[in-house]
């Protein structure tokens, strides 16, 4: 869809470079590392800053709507964080489609889907006996959460990048954090109370949501998920459309479109 | 302790379809009837505004919560089973409609052949045809025997259609005309065509056009919102007992629905061989009570049918070993060896993939049933060709990339993009046979939250199940192949059942024949050995037939309050004559 680049009116690199905070010290080895360093450290002073859950209705472009201005609900520490931006944007890069996951505000996503019912598996059944590493086919059998589950291997991450290259996660080379989210994918990873690939396919699974799951919570901000994909959101119907030939290209709609937005009563 | 409520006429666990046309056939004659539902009380607001994809389709918001129950599941009979702990594991239906409320609405009738597979296959290809582990059987009643019924729910569910060229002859229209055709399924069907095969339009339960069904009940033209499976409607426009049997059951005085109400047990003279009604607990308070009633109704999903006859200690449990018994015996359901097929790339070409609905979609029967021969096949039995377009949100259509191409990272993220609304998947939905080494029973770790055992689903492949699949898999690559697709890829058959419950198709462990050695209840559903307890939904199936379950499950729930009916005013006692010397 060459109209969506076109419509991407900025990027990781050209948010560090209108802000002036592209500097060497700061980007490092790591672009995004130093990017969410930098505002978890509070000194980014690019705006009133809007949180995911008042961006996206109309798609607008504002410097100040960037996703890296929000709040952590669930991830206390900011390492871990940091490594989670750092693999949601080699799960899902930025490149000449559009932004990457970070951008799109994908690692307060997750965040969040951790601190709701979802990261505490308040839906799950949850009585012992656990035996995680006894099948490969029965899907979740850990004891620990989803949310233990991923703090849990976002330390991992680290462990092995220091281990391997002497360094935390976050300040690896990209190339390098491939090769060490390889290792876990595969399963190679030592990671208590589960298996690493249930940590990676957790966190795959997680990006993948926040990049394209409505705005409404916390991800894919401003529709930039939507526009590069080319879908237009949640509608009435397709009622009149259902049989065109053509591939309708539309502006894309969420659920605050949708379901009316504000509250009124009386 | 628990309290003693005034007897009833007749009281029914569950509210999906099997126990919605009860609820209703009991409450229109007049008879006193409570209707008992584990989950909440919705009704049809409740799914107004809510196109939400992560919250139905990724985090199954209306399906059944697993924290207070679940299965436990093994491949061996030898083997300890594990519980299958998460939603995405294990799509169950729950609240007021149940499972129905999220189907996407595929409408098939089964094939006289599914009705009488041992009989017409040993006619047609000799005994030694059926591998002597499957445990496959005559249904006790046929097509011609069914057919009122399907149309009797048909017309409820004011299903949309087109006579399927290789299908009988229906004795009535289809209540409404078929959806719309879109240019996937043109495409879909021409190609067919040209292979010398037979497509047609799939018939739908989201409404091709307004309606009122028999009942007075109005459903509306569906919008092709996208918004069906896994969903509920947003425009009462997809056919369910929301809609449909729910409301008309709520008009009568002598119907009473309790929601946030779990059936636990049902309570059992062992001597009179008489069902005495439904211990339940609320969910809400946590107080028990007793349902007396003259008729007891389990008609709540197979699994939960399954362990509460064998957690009220009601019928034998069917051992494997042995081969005896009837409760558990013949559990079947459409896993991963059912939905194989191949998946078509299509460069140049983009299909407005995000419209659509549950039951939009085209379809063949050339390889079903028994419409073509087997005899230089190594398996039995057919399936249904298909390719729907459901609507997909966002994060579904974001992973549509080809087998070779990573699943994260820049080139999925490349290729993923360029095939989001350029992929079509043509399947095979396979039946799915019985064998003596696929059953229920209670496992002895595992317990529900109130220390009840879990019900423990013992289920493995026969060479049936993976040799159609690979059949079909072939089958709809030719198809993709006319189509044009520019890359084709084909599923990989599976080598085992994975234990992914997905899809919400899980039948038998309650099954229907003609005798009570092979079987638990007679062709009206009710029990051979307990005369006033009718086990009505997809537990009766023996097999699997090659397609989706709803309409026989919908017409078997006729079929069973036609019986009750006829128990409660002929003055009780066995329906049907048993035959003795069954077959399997």
């Amino acid at each position: 869809m060459p109209e969506n680049n076109s419509e991407k009116q900025f990027s990781r690199r050209d948010f560090l470079k209108t802000t002036g905070v592209a500097t060497g010290g700061i980007i490092g080895g790591s672009l995004l590392g130093g990017l969410i360093g930098f505002n978890l450290d509070g000194d980014n002073k690019s705006g009133s800053g809007q949180g995911g859950d008042n961006s996206g209705s109309n798609g607008d472009n504002q410097a100040d709507t960037l996703p890296i201005e929000d709040a952590r609900t669930y991830i206390s520490r900011q390492d871990d964080f940091k490594n989670l931006a750092a693999a949601a944007d080699v799960i899902y890069p930025e490149d000449d489609n559009g932004p990457g996951a970070t951008e799109l505000g994908v690692p307060y996503f997750i965040d969040r889907q951790l601190y709701g019912h979802y990261g505490h598996n308040a839906t799950d059944y949850r009585q012992g006996p656990f035996e995680p590493m006894k099948s490969d086919t029965h899907g979740r059998q850990e004891r620990i959460t989803r949310g233990e589950m991923m703090i849990i291997g976002l330390r991992k991450l680290t462990d092995v990048s220091q281990e391997e290259h002497d360094k935390k996660f976050h300040e690896l080379e990209e190339d390098q954090m491939i090769d060490i989210l390889k290792k876990f994918e595969s399963g190679d990873v030592d990671t208590p109370g589960m298996r690493s690939e249930a940590f990676f396919g957790l966190l795959r699974d997680l990006v993948i949501e926040g990049v394209y799951s409505d705005p409404a919570y916390g991800g894919n901000r401003n529709m930039e998920g939507w526009k590069m994909i080319g879908y237009p959101g949640p509608r009435m119907g397709w009622e009149n459309d259902i049989a065109s030939e053509d591939f309708l290209e539309l502006e894309p709609e969420s659920l605050r479109d949708y379901q009316g937005g504000g509250v009124t009563y009386g | 302790m628990a309290k003693k409520l005034d007897k009833v006429d007749v009281v029914v666990v569950g509210t999906g379809w099997a126990g919605g046309v009860v609820s209703a056939e009991m409450a229109k004659a007049g008879k006193k009837v409570v209707t008992l539902e584990r989950g909440e009380n919705a009704n049809r607001e409740d799914y107004i505004g809510v196109k939400d994809e992560l919250r139905f389709d990724n985090r199954f918001e209306i399906m059944q919560n697993l924290k207070g129950d679940t299965v436990t599941s093994r491949n061996e009979l030898d083997e300890t089973a594990l519980p299958v702990r998460t939603m995405k594991d294990f799509q169950l239906g729950v609240d007021v409609g149940g499972a129905s409320v999220h189907w996407a609405g595929s409408t098939y009738r089964y094939w006289p052949y599914d009705f009488e597979i041992r009989s017409m296959t040993e006619e047609r290809y000799g005994k030694d045809k059926i591998p002597e582990e499957m445990s496959i059987q005559d249904w006790g009643i046929t097509y011609d025997e069914l057919e009122p019924y399907y149309e009797k729910w048909e017309k409820t569910a004011g299903i949309g259609g087109e006579q399927d060229p290789l299908a009988p002859e229906r004795k009535m229209e289809w209540p409404n005309p078929p959806m719309e055709e879109t240019p996937p399924l043109k495409l879909f069907k021409d190609a067919a065509k040209e292979l010398g095969l037979h497509p047609f339009q799939m018939a739908s339960g989201n409404m091709s056009a307004n309606y009122e069904n028999p009942d007075g009940e109005k459903l509306n033209k569906c919008m092709y919102c996208s918004f069906c499976t896994r969903a509920g409607c947003d425009f009462s426009a997809k056919s369910d007992p929301l809609a449909t049997v729910i409301p008309t059951a709520l008009k009568h005085d002598n119907f009473e629905l309790r929601t946030s109400s779990l059936a636990r047990r049902v309570i059992y003279d062992k001597d009179s061989k008489k069902a005495e009604g439904i211990l339940y607990t609320d969910l809400v308070t946590g107080e028990e009570y007793e349902q007396p009633a003259d008729v007891v109704v389990l008609a709540a999903f197979a699994i939960s049918n399954n362990r509460l006859l064998m957690l009220s200690d009601i019928g034998e449990q069917y051992d494997p070993k042995t081969r005896k018994g009837v409760i558990g015996r013949n559990f079947n359901g459409q896993y991963n060896s059912a939905f194989n097929g191949a998946r078509g790339f299509f460069d140049d070409k983009k299909f407005n993939l995000y419209m659509g609905a549950g039951a939009l979609g085209a379809c063949l029967n050339d390889y079903q049933a028994d419409n073509f021969d087997h005899s230089d096949l190594d398996f039995i039995g057919g399936g249904c060709i298909e390719l729907r377009q459901y609507g997909f949100g966002a994060i579904t259509s974001g992973q549509n990339i080809k087998g070779d191409t990573p699943t994260w990272g820049k080139e999925f993220k490349e290729e993923s993009l360029k095939y989001a609304y350029s992929m079509l998947h043509v399947w095979y939905s396979a039946c799915t046979l019985s064998y003596y080494h696929n059953y229920t029973d209670l496992d002895p770790t595992y317990k529900d939250e109130f220390g009840d055992p879990l019900l423990r689903v013992t289920y493995k492949f026969g060479d049936n199940e993976r040799n159609i699949a690979k059949f079909g898999v072939e089958r709809c690559h030719e198809i993709l192949d006319a189509m044009g697709a520019d890359h084709i890829e084909d599923d990989e058959v599976p080598d085992e059942f994975d234990h992914k419950y997905q899809g919400g198709h899980y039948t038998g462990g309650v099954i229907m024949g003609e005798s009570s050695e092979t079987s638990a209840v007679n062709n009206y559903l009710q029990m051979w050995d307990v005369d006033n307890l009718f086990v009505v939904g997809g537990s009766a199936f023996p097999q699997f037939g090659g397609h989706h379950p709803t309409p026989t499950i919908g017409a078997l729930a006729y079929r069973a309050s036609e019986g009750i009916l006829k128990y409660l005013d002929d003055g009780g006692g066995q329906l049907v004559k048993e035959k003795k010397a069954a077959k399997a």
